[in-house]
């Protein structure tokens, strides 16, 4: 791994101050405005806050990844991936850098989130929260190369409703907003397909409901396997003036 | 190592019955070049001449449908990976949020043997703005940064397409100074261009291409004379074309009716040799030929012969 090119590369993220608040800040504003407007009814003897707050928590992360794809299709735009064709930085160290400003992006979220939880009074059991943690990082890697996939698909101008409808239908679908096809049936064989699902499994190990299973692993590998090939095609392909 | 093999290793640049078209368009339509070491070459041509896409095979960003390219008796991409190649492409702009030092020492990191961060600033002057954030840069200065990435990798080719479309008259003087500079230490320079002041002035050789094709090779003053053709037009009914021909100063002549066209190397001379033979020529109008036209007529394509 070369340190200087990721540093750089998570230097101009964090400063790119737009993206950078626009993204912590969308799960935050949440947080506060459902959360705080609820924060003294319980979920099946669970507080409402420490439920969203897991919620929050997997579309926050999920944003944070996705983001990736809109500063990719920026830099496409400015001509920055054929600058970087002219270099032997290969693919790999690309998606690698890429990964870890979403990753880092996705911390972030995580860490503000549970600070926002402790202003609201959230009880946070520190086994539970690295569970969780834990968990969340490993349902965050299909949307990484999602994010990556999707942004040398697209234009700076497209990808805005591209990102917003395809997270939207995932994030429905795998019941972010809510359970969808209650607990069988089509529908939630649908759900359990679904990215999104794991990632919001993945949050609630918050609440202690222990819902991840084997299914989850080999959902969120399929989905990681298919979303990379497309994302290293797309890589490889796009070497065309935009 | 067989004869031609080793003269390919030995040359800077060697581009071999190049081919690559766009659906029905052939961009570039069988190009042959051949660039020593230390050359500065300028690729002069109109837009649509097939440039860029020669740029975009010699570097590796497309593939040719047919044809090699080697630089310096590698494939493109290894040239690139041993940072034996800087471009500076026609289009791009710079990153945002980093300092002009943080960019450059960013694109340093990513090569084997990198050129110091600081003698590349000190090539393309760029002490003012060291500290800038490259958002905050005017055209010129961000072309001079684009520039300073090309020459981060220390690379013994470096390819510059349009680099001074952007540029102000100040900018582009400041440019080629540096170019000046690098093309001093020894490096391989090949640039595009379609101003033929600047192909003259800072190329040792220049190559002309039309419609995909290279037209002319040679050296710039030579290239020069004939791109910077003039033509006469007078009327003059009932003199034959041949004897035209053979007036001092004309290339080439034309009868159009009653007109006849005169291509010249030197109209100075060919408007007094026309007067002192054929006194009745009258309308007569002196033009000189744009480089367009220039390459039209060097092309062979008939139609182009209507300008006057």
């Amino acid at each position: 791994m070369n340190a200087t090119y990721l540093r750089y590369e998570l230097l101009r993220t964090l400063r790119n101050r737009r993206f950078f608040i626009f993204t912590l800040a969308f799960p935050l504003v949440f947080f506060y405005l459902i959360a705080g407007t609820n924060r003294h009814q319980e979920l099946g003897g669970i507080p409402f806050a420490t439920y969203y707050l897991a919620g929050m928590a997997s579309f926050g992360t999920m944003m944070a990844m996705i983001s990736a794809g809109g500063r990719i299709a920026s830099e496409r735009q400015a001509g920055w991936n054929r600058q970087l064709r002219l270099t032997p930085l290969t693919p790999r160290q690309y998606f690698r850098a890429k990964v870890a400003t979403g990753y880092l992006m996705a911390v972030i979220t995580l860490v503000l989130l549970f600070a926002a939880g402790l202003t609201l009074g959230v009880h946070l059991e520190a086994g539970r929260v690295a569970h969780m943690a834990l968990l969340v990082a490993v349902g965050l890697v299909p949307f990484a190369a999602l994010g990556i996939f999707v942004g040398h698909m697209f234009t700076p101008d497209s990808i805005g409703p591209v990102l917003g409808g395809g997270v939207s239908i995932l994030a429905f679908l795998g019941g972010a907003w809510g359970p969808v096809g209650g607990a069988h049936g089509f529908m939630h064989d649908v759900s359990q397909a679904t990215p999104t699902y794991w990632l919001v499994q993945a949050g609630h190990e918050l609440v202690g409901e222990d819902a991840w299973t084997s299914t989850g692993w080999l959902v969120v590998a399929a989905w990681t396997a298919v979303l990379a090939v497309l994302a290293a095609r797309a890589y490889q392909r796009d070497t065309k003036r935009v | 190592m067989t004869i031609t093999e080793s003269a390919v290793a030995s040359a800077g640049i060697s581009l071999r019955g190049l081919t690559k078209s766009f659906g029905p368009v052939r961009a570039v339509d069988g190009v042959d070049l051949v660039v020593a070491p230390g050359e500065t070459v300028a690729l002069l041509g109109p837009n649509g001449a097939g440039k860029s896409t020669t740029i975009d095979l010699l570097l590796g960003l497309g593939k040719p449908d047919a044809g090699d390219v080697r630089v310096f008796g590698m494939t493109p991409d290894q040239a690139v990976q041993r940072g034996a190649i800087g471009a500076m492409l026609q289009t791009g702009e710079l990153i945002r949020d980093l300092t002009v030092r943080e960019l450059l020492t960013m694109m340093a990191s990513l090569y084997p043997n990198p050129a110091a961060v600081d003698d590349v600033v000190d090539v393309t002057g760029l002490h003012d703005i060291v500290g800038r954030r490259t958002n905050k840069l005017s055209g010129g200065q961000t072309q001079r940064v684009r520039a300073a990435i090309a020459l981060i990798s220390n690379p013994d080719l470096l390819v510059l397409d349009e680099p001074t479309v952007a540029m102000d008259v100040e900018g582009r003087h400041l440019f080629w100074n540096s170019v000046r500079r690098i093309a001093a230490s020894g490096k391989t320079i090949v640039f595009a261009t379609h101003y033929l002041e600047e192909a003259d002035t800072y190329a040792d050789r220049i190559v002309l291409m039309a419609r995909g094709r290279i037209v002319a090779d040679g050296p710039a003053t030579e290239i020069k004379a004939t791109v910077g053709l003039r033509t006469i037009r007078a009327t003059l009914p009932g003199v034959d074309v041949e004897a035209l021909t053979s007036l001092d100063g004309v290339k080439s002549a034309d009868r159009r009716g009653e007109a006849v066209v005169l291509h010249c190397t030197d109209s100075d001379a060919a408007i007094r040799a026309l007067l002192t033979a054929y006194p009745a020529a009258c309308d007569i109008e002196i033009s000189g030929a744009g480089l367009e036209q220039a390459f039209l007529l060097l092309t062979g394509d008939r139609t182009s012969e209507d300008l006057s």
